[in-house]
């Protein structure tokens, strides 16, 4: 199934415009991660604007749809779409970073904004998803707990404990996306520490999962729907994505899992998001 | 104890120079690399920024990136430790210590093996990254485990000489270092000596003990008390584990008041040490300035220390509640 051309190009607009805000908010911080959430940028716009019932209505309902961000550095993102979702004011965002900040370097669970946990220590996500996705099953909820995780994070043991106990449970209210960029932070993953096939992997482990192009919006979609359908088995979504897919010079480079860009990278960033003119300018004051 | 060793000018109207304690502890690898042929190097893809990295460069056989996975390289450091390595493994002192508690309790202190673990960007001065990474438990669970070595340098020129004495010490040493760059407290000169504290400046009225980032506002402190007819004594207790607890003893008996100050909980860090070497020899009113039980947030290094009373000045309004007590 393919979305329609307006239901992509909203998921879109929603993706570049998480790509434009993290470039921001780490510019401004001069300090921060930009190459993950920029590269994560489709998977995440496509999971809240088509499938995560988080909205302000119903943010404070107990059977709403759950989201833990394991590879919690790459927080910039998940701020931008929750501030396109309307649970952070857009002017808020360029606080990321400072002292007295409700948005944190690491994502600090905050109900009044929906960020549902707080993470930023890697291989402890994917346990706390599975709780949820038991407490949701025990209380009869039909809601679905989403978490992201990474290739880097995979390389935590306790990862595969809870890959182990999620498949044991039937957690099929689960479904982890896995940003696989290929890279950490001391390189690219096959001369660091190799994590090999991880869709092979979750499958060993009991998992529904499948291989994913995690720039291509219609599959991400389309492999968000046949995770709920599935009814038995948790799902693990790998999603092969480029670490700073979008901005040329950041993209499948290391060197930008968490270096900020000077004014003059930002500009050039931004340009190429296709930002220019007054807009340009009025964001580079 | 160190007889008050010259120090470098800190504040006598010259800038001080910085420097951080992880670049220190890349460098004493590299000589370590040089002079020792059973140092092992691990890290847990965390190797540009704890400074291991130009130790893989230079010995490539030596040095094991054991990726996101904390634990395992605990676990093999120990095993590498078994065989008669002298095994330095690193990564942010959060991970090192908190994912790998039990490794390092059951897997190296256990049975008394040479693992080093040099952990960088402890504390408040982590900054911007906040509470998930500001590790401010560290010293407590690495002291309470029987036969952990625990040593807190308090400048880059200390860290370089601890880091060589860890290799030396047999046993397991848990090494604390910093992100940011810190004032540079001692001269080149400066002698670290295990289980030592130093004397960095004389006075009878008060005993400011400093672990780490806080010495250098400690003896900040001290100028701005003195300039009040207030005279501290500051000592650098480098060593946590095991405590120079004849210094402790000196400083009670000699000033009547204690204040400790640390990047760290008050709750089992620097301050509860001192108080049980306190209590144990000469009782005399203390205060303790660290964290009181809460976790960190974002913000810059300064911003925090400031925040959270860490700086001198927070040290100096700690300082006069202490002298009421001790004057009550
Ligand atoms: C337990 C733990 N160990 C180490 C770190 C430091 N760290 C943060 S991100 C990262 C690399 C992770 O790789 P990945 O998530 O794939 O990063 P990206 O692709 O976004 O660059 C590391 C080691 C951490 N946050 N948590
Ligand atoms: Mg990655």
């Amino acid at each position: 199934m393919t979305l329609s051309q307006q239901d992509r190009a909203a998921v879109e607009t929603a993706a570049r415009q998480i790509r434009i805000d993290t470039v921001r908010m780490v510019h401004a911080a001069a300090c921060g991660h930009p190459g993950g959430p920029i590269g994560m940028a489709d998977f995440m716009a496509t999971l809240f604007t088509r499938h995560m019932n988080l909205t302000p209505e119903t943010l404070n309902q107990p059977d709403r749809d759950r989201f833990v961000l394991g590879n919690g550095h790459t927080c910039a993102g998940y701020y931008s779409i929750l501030s396109q979702k309307g649970l952070i004011p857009r002017d808020e965002l360029l606080t990321f970073r400072k002292m007295g900040s409700r948005l944190q370097g690491h994502p600090h669970r905050t109900p009044d904004m929906g960020i549902d946990f707080s993470t930023g220590s890697l291989g402890n996500s994917l346990s706390v998803a599975l709780g949820m996705a038991l407490a949701a099953k025990s209380n009869g909820w039909d809601s679905r707990i989403y978490s992201a995780s990474s290739d880097g994070e995979s390389q935590e043991g306790q990862i595969w404990e809870a890959a182990t106990a999620a498949a044991h449970y039937g957690a099929s209210n689960l479904t982890v996306l896995v940003d696989f960029n290929n890279v950490q932070i001391d390189g690219y993953m096959r001369d660091v520490m190799d994590v090999r096939d991880l869709r092979a992997k979750y499958e060993a482990f009991g998992w529904h999962a499948l291989d994913v192009d995690g720039h291509d919006i219609d599959a991400i979609d389309a492999a968000l729907v046949a995770a709920r359908e599935e009814t038995e088995r948790p799902t693990a979504l790998i999603c092969h994505t480029l670490i700073g897919k979008g901005v040329s010079f950041m993209e499948n480079q290391p060197g930008w899992h968490g270096v900020a860009p000077g004014d003059e990278d930002a500009r050039r960033a931004l340009v190429e998001l296709g930002i220019e003119g007054a807009e340009l300018e009025a964001m580079m004051a | 104890m160190i007889a008050t060793p010259e120090l470098a000018p800190l504040f006598d109207g010259v800038e001080a120079r910085k420097a951080a304690t992880r670049n220190a502890y890349g460098e004493a690898l590299l000589e370590l690399g040089a002079s020792n042929p059973d140092v092992v190097v691990l890290d847990a893809d965390l190797s540009g920024s704890t400074k291991t990295k130009a130790f893989g460069k230079a010995h490539p056989d030596r040095f094991f990136n054991m990726g996101v996975a904390e634990a395992n390289m605990i676990g093999v450091a120990a095993g590498l430790a078994s065989q008669g390595k002298v095994a330095f493994a690193s990564s942010f002192a959060m991970f090192a210590t908190g994912k790998a508690f039990e490794q390092i309790r059951q897997s190296v202190c256990v049975p008394e093996l040479n693992v080093k673990i040099c952990a960088t960007h402890a504390g408040l001065t982590v900054g911007e990254d906040g509470k998930s990474h500001q590790m401010l438990e560290d010293v407590t669970i690495m002291r309470v485990i029987p036969g952990m070595q625990v040593i807190v340098p308090a400048d880059a020129v200390e860290a370089r000489q601890a880091v060589l004495a860890a290799a030396e010490i047999p046993g397991p040493v848990y090494v604390r270092l910093s992100r940011a760059s810190t004032p540079i407290v001692f001269s080149e000169d400066y002698r670290f000596e295990f289980g030592k504290a130093a004397m960095l400046r004389e006075g009878g009225d008060l005993a400011i003990v400093a672990m780490g980032v806080t010495v250098a506002a400690a003896i900040e402190a001290a100028d701005i008390l003195s300039g009040m007819g207030i005279e501290a004594r500051v000592l650098n207790m480098s060593t946590i584990s095991p405590l120079d607890r004849d210094s402790i003893a000196s400083a009670a008996r000699d000033c009547g008041a204690i204040l400790t100050a640390e990047e760290h909980q008050e709750n089992g860090g620097l301050g509860e040490a001192v108080a049980q070497a306190v209590v144990g020899t000469h009782p005399v009113p203390m205060e303790m300035c660290g964290m009181s039980g809460s976790f960190g947030q974002s913000g810059t290094g300064d911003e925090l220390l400031a925040h959270y009373g860490l700086d001198a000045a927070g040290l100096v309004a700690r300082a006069q509640q202490l002298l009421n007590r001790k004057q009550a």
